[in-house]
């Protein structure tokens, strides 16, 4: 039976990101309705071509990088794409940042807003980092 | 006769080489058969139960020389 996974992600910190990224993907790939809304410092990273490495919270992230691990932005894409994970954007951290949907990655949907998030997370399990 | 696919994802961490035997799972036909390599001690042990929940065939799991082979038949 599938369960319904609602992910906030607001961290801009590697190990935040990475750990968000490994259960969107895993979840969506097994089966699972995963809805990711993006916001505060996360949004950054997932405009089109963002690259650079986000910051380490500790050594852990540190050794992230070295290790071979999956970068996070590759697991996110391979939830949305692997595993239809609906990636959104918080409307509000759109408005904020001052980007459209042109300057976000493709596999990042449409801006959604709270009312709209906390509709579709009821009733299911919700994440947050 | 089905082809058998090899999905190498040595060196990568969790959840790399489940990852990219998804991505191969895609392209492949049922009943295919696949191996996957991987040297993550994690994704051996997680690999199996993610083909028990979505219903693929396990058809053998070893391990030689630090590196975890997964036999699977893809079902559906």
């Amino acid at each position: 039976m599938s369960n319904k996974i609602s992910i906030v992600v607001v961290s801009g910190e590697r190990e935040r990101l990475q750990m968000a990224g490994m259960i969107a993907s895993v979840g969506a790939v097994s089966g699972d309705e995963v809805t990711v809304f993006l916001s505060m410092n996360a949004l950054h990273y997932f405009r089109k071509g963002a690259a650079e490495p986000a910051p380490p919270e500790g050594a852990f992230g540190k050794l992230l990088e070295q290790k071979k691990a999956p970068a996070f932005k590759q697991l996110f894409q391979s939830a949305a794409e692997l595993g239809d994970a609906k990636i959104r954007p918080c409307s509000m951290a759109v408005d904020v940042l001052g980007v459209g949907a042109q300057d976000l990655e493709p596999w990042v949907g449409e801006p959604m807003g709270l009312t709209k998030f906390l509709s579709e997370a009821h009733g299911g399990q919700v994440w947050s980092f | 006769m089905a082809e058998k696919i090899v999905v190498d994802a040595r060196g990568s961490f969790c959840p790399g080489p489940l990852m990219e035997l998804i991505a191969r799972l895609k392209f492949a036909q049922v009943g295919d058969e696949l191996e996957v390599l991987s040297t993550d001690k994690g994704s051996s042990a997680d690999i199996p139960e993610w083909l028990n929940k979505v219903g693929h065939q396990i058809l053998g799991t070893r391990e030689e020389a630090g590196v975890f082979h997964i036999a699977l038949k893809k079902m559906k």
